[in-house]
Order: structure tokens, then sequence, then C-alpha cells
């Protein structure tokens, strides 16, 4: 068991999977030398050269396409975007190829990438740079989502997502990437938890409180607040957003008969949106009260100063809990 | 006359070894020499071509495909540039570029399959080293960049062993030199000295726009500023573009990095069956370009170097029916896909979401074809 950052373990994740395999490449804005703007992939070039960690032009859509080249002659290389709001350049290559070459070629074709992006807000930084667009990939078939929260998982799925035959988005919760949690790397290949699969952090009986990436901490926040008066929240991090894992969180409200889900993301169409609509599909009967949802409201980012109000607190938490609980 | 018809602009040197006669033209860099019999193939190769491209229409129009994007008028292009490449050498078409998948040995019905809406394109791209068509424009040039720098990764440049050295050559047409991932992809390339020839078939026109709405200066000087050399070839001289195209081939394998190809050509057809281009070019201009007929071109060359006859035109010919034949054939007997497959490959490993889908819609499959025979039995009684 070792104690480290996110971004340690994020970078301890990439170590491991380059040295296991030959084919797993890094590409990016200034990940080479300077070891990313979050220094995610410090001294990766140093140890692997340059022809593994491999400082790109300034553009986008050239590193996710030319990764996907990269990917149909055999190598694997993992994307770094250097802030969320620049993903957007690529967003055709992601959606239009990547996304559909196994489909197009009726599974002749592989494309392994791995696209890694910083997400969500509440770094005070400039526009651009704080936002939350899970959902965006979510909706396109032939993508998987995966947004750890801890670095343990961080640990994990970056290697679960490199061995992955699929292509992966990589969120990763900007603002959580100094924090520091227990990594136990000498785990057996069956003993990880597998990379779609949420996890049930607090066991709880009067409501779920599913959460995701940067507000799993928020809702850990919440249910220790929420403890003091008596109230049990169970809390559920999601983990993977495509796919969700429906079953952990309706097994879940089969026994609290309430649920909120939290996230950063402007809330419609949204992932506490389909989860909504999964749960209620599933166990309607169980549920006592609507499902409620925390999150960013429908505006562009706001501007540094504003944004500890755009963002969900334990406040709006427990807020949605209390509805859900007088319904 | 318009600017097509014209030719390219006063001054740029373009690489011509047939003229539009058919009689051979020197040329200080390039020459190409080609023994009786491989002449006598590459004019099948355009043939055949062309015949597809009939064919195929014909199809359209009856019914049998959805749509067609014709290559007619491009095959020296495509032919040419196609005879260059290796075994190993990799292509990335755009989706009209018919002429490559024939050369590398693609069965034209896989190609038809897509038109048809079988499926997206029936071929196997690994084993004939050509990627599926890319009809998002200048979407297949980044990829092919980095399939290239894999390449590279694999020590499969510069080696100087004829088997092993590969290139890698990126299709695209003059609509897609205005796109910013074809600007991307060219700087890449230039960049990691990546083994790949741009290959643009400028057959002036995207849909209704013409070339000069795409680019003020011309295609093959837009690489110069990533620093990749251009050079300018007649499309429709099939001696000049395998010769320009196998020196560029060469140039990508040995290491010397990136080459921008035009070949300078046009689109006798519409832009795909579902298009009218009479309401939007001239009909002399169209006349003008007929005169440089590629096909006719070439065969006038072989017949003044005696390397053609009848006999052989005599047998090219039956041998091209029996090509439409067989390709009505195999379109006609084209069976749809089973529904359910649509469910297949979305993912490497299975995603729940696709999985409970896929059971859903069997279940409800099965529950409408039971209401049907149902209803049947009913009003047989």
């Amino acid at each position: 068991m070792e104690r480290m950052p996110i971004a340690k373990a994020i970078n301890a994740g990439l170590r491991a999977a380059m040295e296991r395999d030959p084919r797993v490449l890094l590409m990016g804005e200034d990940i080479g030398r300077l070891g990313g703007v979050f220094r995610v992939t410090d001294g990766l070039q140093k140890d692997f050269g340059e022809d593994r960690v491999l400082d790109t032009p300034l553009a986008e859509a050239g590193i996710v396409g030319t990764a996907l080249g990269m990917a149909l002659r055999g190598y694997r290389p993992v994307c770094e975007i250097q802030f969320n709001g620049f993903v957007y350049p690529a967003f055709s290559q992601i959606v239009t190829q990547l996304a559909k070459l196994r489909a197009r070629s009726r599974g002749r074709l592989s494309v392994p990438v791995v696209i890694r992006m910083p997400a969500g807000g509440g770094i005070g930084s400039v526009e651009h740079h704080s936002e939350s667009p899970e959902a965006l990939f979510a909706h396109v078939p032939g993508l998987r989502v995966v947004y750890p929260s801890s670095a343990h998982d961080a640990y994990w799925t970056v290697q679960q997502s490199i061995a992955s035959a699929d292509p992966v988005l990589f969120l990763e919760p900007e603002r959580r990437y100094w924090e520091k949690g227990d990594v136990d790397t000498a785990l057996a290949p069956g003993e990880v938890t597998s990379l779609h699969r949420a996890r049930v952090l607090r066991s709880g009986t009067d409501a779920t409180v599913v959460a995701y990436g940067p507000t799993v901490k928020l809702a850990l926040d919440a249910a220790a607040e929420a403890a003091e008066d008596g109230t049990q929240l169970e809390v559920v991090d999601l983990r993977s957003i495509s796919p969700l894992d429906v079953d952990t969180v309706t097994e879940s409200v089969r026994r609290t008969g309430r649920l909120v889900v939290v996230q950063e993301a402007p809330l419609s169409h949204g992932t506490g949106a389909e989860l909504a609509a999964q749960v209620t599909e599933r166990c309607f009967y169980s549920l006592e009260a609507p499902v409620k949802r925390v999150g960013g409201y429908h505006l562009p980012y706001p501007a540094a100063r504003v944004e500890e109000h755009y963002l969900p607190t334990v406040d709006r938490v427990l807020d949605a809990v209390e509805q859900a609980l007088a319904a | 006359m318009t600017d097509a018809a014209a030719g390219p602009a006063r001054g740029e040197e373009m690489v011509q070894l047939l003229d539009a006669t058919g009689a051979r033209r020197a040329h200080p860099d390039h020459d190409v020499h080609l023994e009786p019999a491989e002449a006598l193939e590459v004019l099948r190769d355009l043939v055949l071509l062309r015949r597809l491209d009939a064919e195929a229409e014909a199809l359209q129009r009856q019914g049998e495909l959805g749509l067609w994007a014709g290559s007619r008028g491009q095959e020296a292009a495509q032919v040419g540039a196609a005879r260059a490449l290796r075994r190993q050498d990799h292509v990335f078409p755009s989706y009209r570029d018919h002429g490559f998948l024939l050369a590398r040995g693609v069965d034209p019905l896989h190609l038809l399959s897509l038109f048809r809406g079988v499926d997206h394109g029936g071929w196997d791209p690994v084993e004939h080293g050509v990627h599926p068509y890319t009809l998002v424009i200048a979407a297949q040039m980044l990829p092919a960049v980095g399939y290239a720098m894999g390449v590279q990764r694999d020590g499969a440049v510069g080696t100087g062993d004829p088997a092993r050295d590969t290139a890698v050559v990126a299709c695209f047409g003059d609509g897609a030199t205005s796109q910013g991932e074809a600007a991307e992809a060219l700087n890449w390339a230039a960049v990691y000295n990546a083994p790949v020839v741009f290959l643009c078939q400028n057959n002036q026109w995207a849909i209704s726009e013409p070339v000069r709405q795409q680019s003020t200066v011309p295609l093959h000087r837009r690489a110069e500023g990533a620093g990749v050399p251009g050079v300018l070839v007649d499309g429709n001289d099939v001696l000049a573009v395998l010769s320009v195209v196998r020196s560029a081939l060469e140039r990508a394998r040995s290491g010397g990095g990136p080459t921008f190809v035009e070949a300078y050509t046009y689109r006798m057809g519409a832009h795909t069956t579902a298009d009218d281009p009479g309401r939007y070019r001239d009909a002399a201009e169209v006349d003008a370009w007929r005169e440089k007929d590629p096909i006719d071109r070439f065969r006038a060359h072989l017949r003044a170097e005696g390397v053609l006859d009848d006999a052989f035109e005599e047998r090219l010919a039956a041998e091209a029916d029996a090509f439409a034949e067989r390709l009505r054939a195999g379109v006609q007997d084209m069976a749809d896909p089973e529904p359910a497959s649509m469910f297949e490959h979305a993912y490497a490993e299975p995603h729940p979401q696709v999985v409970a889908e896929r059971d859903e819609f069997l279940a409800a499959w099965a529950r409408h074809e039971q209401d049907e025979q149902h209803a049947t039995a009913g009003r047989d009684r």
C-alpha cells in the first residue's frame, strides 16, 4: 500500500502500462520535458524516450487522428488533451472515426486509443479549463467513458483503459489531482475491480447518493454531515459513465427508496438524467420519492469568482436529500 | 473557356509523359518504361475500372444501389498511383477511389455492398492494405499520417529492403484541401518526417464548388508552407502519374519524408447519382475534358507503340462484359444483413447497454413475427 496523490497515481499507472507493453505510447502537448501542465506525465519521457512520449504539435485533431492511425498499426496510444475545453477540435475524429471504426469494419479493425483529459472545475482558472464533457462522449456509441475519483482507482483504471480493445475517454478530476489516497499497487489482476463497476463507498439506509469523479468527495462529506443529524446516506461511486453500472445503483435504491445524483456537468441530458430514467424503468415501485439531481446549471461555465456558486456543494446535496426524504 | 477546361494556371509546370493525343513526351526528371505485358495490364485496369463505374451507375438507376459515387475521368490518376504501390504499402482512400480497391485485389462486390447499403464496405482492410472509405472530408488524412508514424516505429523505413520499407498513401480531393485537418496532416507529416504520400485528385469540382472557391493558389503549393514538396502531374496521363507517385513513394520508403502530389484531372460524371451537374457547370467544359480522356490517350499511345492490337481489344471487351455481368448478378443476389447483426461490433467487449437493447430488439421482433403469423392465419381462415 502506497500513499500518493491522484496525479502521481495516474503517472504510476501509465508507467506500469508502458513497462508491461512496448506498444503503449503517450501523445500530447507539453507532456514530455514539462511533464504535462498538471505534471501527470512527469519523468516519463526521460525514462521512455521521445519515441514513446511525444510532445506533439498543438493540434488536438492531430493528436487523436494520428493516434488512431498508430493504433491501426498495432500501437496503443494514450492521448492527453491538455484541458477539457480543448477537446473539441478533436471531436470529429473521436465521434466520426474512433468511435465507429470497429463497427464500420465489422470488427476487423481495432482502435484501442485512450484519451485522457482533466475534467471538472473548482481550480479558479480561466474559461475552457473547468468543463465536464462526459455526457457528450457517453452519448456516442462505440466509446467508453470512465471517471475515477480516487488515487487507487486512477492507478488501476488507467491501466485497464489502456488494455481495453475499445477507445476510452478517461476523465481525471482536476481539482482532486493533489489529494492523496492509499493505492494498493500489488493487487493481482483478478483482485482489481472491473473497469465499469460502480462501488458502494459508504452504506446507508435512508437515501442513495450517486456521485463520480470530483463529486465523490462531496457526497462523502455530505453523508458524514447527514449522519450527525441521524440520516444514513449510502454513497455510490459510479466510476464509469459508459457503460453505467445501473445494477449497483438499483440494488442500492431498492434498499433506500431514494436517489440523489451529484455531478458537476449541467443537468440537462446528463448522467443524472440517464440514471433517473433507467432507475425509474427498473425499480419504479421501490422509489419513495422522485429522483433528485444536483449539478451545474445550463450555462456556459462561469468565471472563476462565481464558480463556487455554480458547482454542487455539500449544502446543495443535503438540500436535495432533504427534499427526497420529505417526499 | 472555364478555368478548369483551360488547365493549370499559367507558369505551373505539370509533369506529362503523354500528351492529349497519346504522343510520348520527354521529361527531365520522370520517365517510365513498361514492358508490353505490363502496359496491357494497365490498360485492362483502366477499362475494368470504367466498366465498374458504368455498371454501378446503371445498378443505382435500377434501384439496386442506394447511391453511387463515380470515378469516370479519374481512372489514370487512380490506376497509375495504385500501380506504384508495393504489397506492404497502405492506402487511406476517400470515397471514389475505386481504382485503388481493384488494384489491391478487393472484390468489387465488397465495394458495391457499401453503396447498396448492406455494410460500410466489406473488404478486409488489413488483408488488402486499404482502409475503409472515409466520407467525412479529409478525416482519413491524420490517421494516414499516424499509420505512417507507426511504420517508422516498426523500423520499416529506410532499411533498403524493398520487401520491408513501407509507405502510406492518403487520398483526397480538391475540396478536402480546405479542411483544417488537411493542414494539420501536412504539418504533422513534415514534423515527424512520416513516410506518407498525399495524393490529391484535383477533379476540379467539390460537388458544385469549383476549385477556385477552395484555394487561391494551385493546390500542390498548399503543402510548401509545411515544408512538404508539392508536385503537379497530369492526372489523365497514367504514365506520368505512375512515375510521379512511384518517386514520391520511393522517397517516403527511404526515409525522405512526405510528398504532396496533385493529380490534375476531371470528374466527368456527377458527384454522386444524387447530383445534377447540369445545374452548375457548362457542357463545353465537360466536352473539353472529354478530349483529354485518360483511357483514349493511353490506348492511342499503345497503338502507336504497336503494343495494342484488335485481338487484345476484343478479349478485353469480352472480359469487361463478363466482369459487369458478375457485378450485376452479385449485387442482385446480395442478401440484406440479418437485422440483429447491427448489434455486433459496436464494441470489442460487451457493453451492457448494447446487450440489453439487442435482447429487447430480439424479443420485440419475435413478438411481432408471431403477431404477423396470427394475422396471416386469421386471413387464411
